[in-house]
């Protein structure tokens, strides 16, 4: 192979891992000190990404020079930093002591708040930056050319990674801050004010996260989606390199740079595949990254369905639930059938996910990809094998199963955070696989033509299908959570010490128990396949695993017909608001921080401490 | 001549969950004397210090630090109040240097005192002297123990509560630590030392106090307790 062209290929691996380590580095200090995963780092790279590509042509207008084009840079970074302690004094201060599932949908409420905030303040449009006076003109390297902005990122992280290791090891603001992340309550009884401490961190980590998207200008022009995009790729980093870990997110930077740079030779379309191949590697080497700890992760928030007496007359009740589900279609029109069914899809998702995080513990924050696996094994065979429904339901939830088992044998081995961490990557992956590999995916378009066989279509059969595989489904996942099944994996999530102590195999349970809940998640996925017709990669996206996480949260995590009727409230709600508004995402985010911050027992919950604080 | 109380609690009342572990609990502190807390294992006397810190919820009907109200200070204002904490395990920064252990706890002195430099406490503890730029997770439990204390008295404290500074350290050291104690004594700092180790408690406590279950059983001066075998007996066994 020319030398040449694998010297460039090398340098513009380290430019995109200066880029990349500018800002996971800031997220894993603001994790490092305040254990919390920032899910709002994303969207604050992307704020600095927006500011400084709106800001630096009119600074240049003004005097045009490299002088105004780095101010302007480091002043979109500065604004970013004091967005960022506006979101620490607002929010995260009155969720540290949280547990850490509300802490990460919170942060995300931020990144939904954000998503529609940018869109009105910078408009709908992409906005490329200018490119930097004095940069323009590319470099020859072994007769290639090579843009020279890009030499200038390649310094920028070291010198990141230089200056952040001064202020850590050179100042006070540095000592105190390591001192934090190992023993907050030991500072403050040496007289320190954490409040001060942590507001400081925030600055600096949405700082990095500014500076970061404010670099990136020349390079690509600040666009939305650009948040989750990049909070992929740096929890990637921070996590093989160790949460709360600097050095460890530069080494982790540099590998992932260069895997993305060569990557491209191995799979063309998805270098992603090869980051997460890596990231399992790492992971099932050293399940704490390169340099991260055991005891720097949580773990010890886990929160789940607690044991209540029986309810008394349950038998009848679900007499009555089933007899209005089958008297539904008598009273209602074919869009309300329709609305029922996807409801009743909902419930079953969020009802397999309450399987993982309120039995098991195990926060899941990609429940999607099992959801997806099951719309698009159904729709692959639909549309390669001209399979029936009947064969392709149960070919999806076996893709479903298929894919908990491979990505449940990584991640039992996780707790935490980093459990919750693998599994948003493992459906980042997804993701980008059903949406690059177009050939068989048909990528953004997905596919169409997935319809049910003739006697389940018609709004009513379908209807009556949906109701049936659910009611089962659910039925069965109560009983198996009643079962001694559920107990042990409810004893492993309270302590797992005690739980191993007394011979229960932890990872044995959680990794069934990733099967089970894959698998109901993927029929899932496939039914809603055959309700629409189609399938597209948002099935595998973020937003599908956060909104099984926000009907848990709706409902009541606590409680076991939570997902349920959170499924039903938050579809309904949707259904009736999304049209009158532009403002969804903003509406939603800021019901997310409302849920988590006053509410945070949902609608069950609340209800059961009601009765309960009356008994 | 009547001096000020510094550290003044009464009827101090703590929980954990729905236990109650501290009854009416009073205590105080003058300025420069050693009060030695005396217990047994489990009988509260951790807790004391904790609820003191505002570190766990306790409740008491009057609680002042120089005289001002600690109520529902946060910990962090307690400290900076001149109130200092060494808790029991130590809770060594064990990522950070001696220097920057130290540097953790530092805090302007009060006009008119000499302030605590490092340079004094590596007279004080002079083991840590030829150590500063270890890091916590190199020293020994002795040389962790005379840490903590220089880190908490880097804020210049007018008192200390001192969480069984002798809790699995070799007996050598337990001397160094009551030399450091008589020590900061004659600068004029107040200690109130929670102890197992009844020997190392008698030999520098001005008074003792004896908690049992969490209520306290003896209030009075060190020799009172060493004259009264059969309540030492009773209580501590010894």
């Amino acid at each position: 192979m020319d030398p040449s062209f694998l010297a460039v290929q090398a340098l513009s691996g380290l430019s995109s891992a200066s880029s990349l380590f500018i800002t996971a580095c800031g997220l894993t200090i603001v994790f490092g000190v305040t254990r919390i995963v920032n899910f709002a780092h994303g969207s604050l790279y992307m704020i600095g990404a927006y500011t400084a590509a709106t800001l630096v042509p009119r600074l240049l207008e003004f005097s045009f020079g490299p002088t105004s084009f780095w101010a302007g840079i480091l002043l979109s970074a500065l604004i970013v930093g004091i967005i960022g302690v506006i979101i620490e004094v607002l929010l995260l201060r009155r969720i540290y002591g949280a547990p850490e599932l509300f802490q990460l949908l919170a942060t995300f409420g931020v990144v939904l708040v954000v998503q529609d905030l940018v869109i009105q303040i910078f408009g709908p449009e992409d906005i490329l930056g200018p490119r930097a006076p004095g940069l323009r003109a590319p470099v020859e390297i072994l007769g290639r050319r090579f843009p020279s902005y890009e030499l200038v990122l390649i310094a920028a992280g070291p010198v990141v990674l230089g200056l952040v290791w001064l202020l850590l090891r050179r100042t006070r603001f540095g000592v105190l801050v390591r001192a934090a992340t190992q023993d907050r309550d030991m500072v403050a009884s040496l007289g320190v004010n954490q409040a001060m401490l942590f507001t400081g961190t925030l600055f600096l980590g949405a700082f990095l996260a500014g500076l970061g998207g404010a670099l990136q200008i020349p390079r690509v022009s600040a666009h939305a989606g650009m948040d989750l995009s990049i909070i992929a790729e740096a929890f990637v980093v921070t996590v093989v390199g160790g949460m709360g870990s600097v050095p460890g997110a530069f080494l982790a930077a540099l590998v992932i740079g260069q895997l993305q740079a060569f990557g491209i030779l191995i799979f063309p379309k998805s270098t992603l595949v090869v980051v997460f191949l890596l990231m399992a590697v790492v992971l099932a080497i050293r399940p704490y990254g390169f340099f991260g700890r055991a005891e720097i992760v949580g773990g010890t928030h886990a929160i789940g369905i607690a044991s209540h007496k029986p309810l008394p007359g349950r038998t009848y009740i679900l007499l009555v639930v089933i007899a209005a589900l089958a008297a539904f279609p008598l009273v209602a029109d074919a869009y309300l059938l329709k609305v029922a069914t996807e409801i009743l899809i909902f419930a079953l998702f969020a009802f397999s996910l309450q399987l993982l995080i309120g039995v098991g513990g195990l926060v899941s924050f990609g429940h999607a990809a099992f959801f997806g696996l099951g719309a698009y094994g159904a729709a692959l065979a639909v549309k390669w094998y001209g399979a029936s429904m009947e064969t392709a339901l149960p070919l999806g939830l076996a893709l479903a199963a298929l894919g908990a088992m491979l990505i449940g044998a990584f991640v039992v081995r996780l707790s935490g955070i980093y459990l919750a961490m693998m599994t948003l990557a493992a459906a980042q992956i997804l993701y980008a696989v059903a949406f690059q590999w177009v050939d068989v995916t048909g990528g953004d378009n997905g596919i169409v033509g997935v319809w049910p066989s003739q006697w389940a279509s018609g709004p009513v059969p379908y209807y009556a299908l949906t109701a049936a595989l659910t009611l089962v489904t659910v039925l069965l996942l109560r009983r198996i959570i009643d079962a001694p099944f559920g107990y042990a994996l409810r004893a492993a999530r309270d302590s797992e010490a005690r739980a191993e102590a007394i011979g229960l195999r932890i990872r044995r349970h959680r990794w069934l128990a990733f099967m089970i809940s894959g698998a109901a998640a993927g029929l899932a996925g496939g039914l809603y396949a055959f309700s629409r017709g189609s399938v597209d990669p948002s099935l595998l996206g973020i937003s599908t695993s956060v909104d099984a996480l926000t009907m848990l949260l709706l409902g009541g995590i606590q409680t076991v017909t939570g997902p349920l009727i959170g499924a039903g409230v938050l579809h309904f709600l949707r259904d009736q608001i999304m049209p009158l508004t532009s403002y969804w995402r903003l509406v939603l985010g800021l019901s997310i921080i409302a849920m988590v911050l006053l509410f945070p027992r949902g609608l069950v919950g609340t209800i059961r401490h009601w009765q309960e604080q009356r008994a | 001549m009547k001096r000020d109380v510094l550290l003044d609690v009464r009827h101090l009342n703590a929980f954990y969950g729905r236990a109650q572990v501290l009854f009416d609990l009073s205590i105080h502190l003058y300025p420069g004397e050693v009060v030695a807390l005396l217990g047994r294992n489990g009988a509260g006397k951790t807790t004391t210090l904790k609820a003191i810190m505002g570190l766990i919820s306790a409740t008491a009907t009057h609680a002042t630090f120089k005289g001002h109200t600690l109520g529902k200070l946060p910990t962090y204002k307690i400290a900076r109040l001149g109130l200092g904490y060494v808790p029991e395990d130590r809770r060594i920064f064990t990522d950070l240097t001696v220097d920057e252990n130290l540097e953790t706890g530092r805090r302007e002195a009060v006009a008119g005192r000499a302030p605590w430099t490092p340079e004094r406490l590596f007279r004080l503890f002079p083991n840590l002297a030829e150590m500063r730029g270890r890091r916590g997770n190199q020293m020994s439990g002795g040389e962790q123990q005379m840490l903590a204390i220089a880190r908490t008295l880097m804020g210049n404290p007018d008192a200390i509560l001192l969480d069984e500074p002798s809790e699995g350290i070799a007996p050598v050291i337990v001397q160094m630590m009551a030399d450091a104690i008589r020590a900061m004594k004659a600068e004029g700092v107040a200690v109130l030392l929670s102890e197992q180790n009844w020997a190392f408690a008698a030999g520098i406590g001005d008074r003792a106090c004896v908690i049992e279950r969490g209520e306290i059983r003896f209030q009075g001066s060190m020799a009172e307790l060493v004259a009264d075998e059969g309540l030492r007996t009773e209580t501590l066994g010894v």
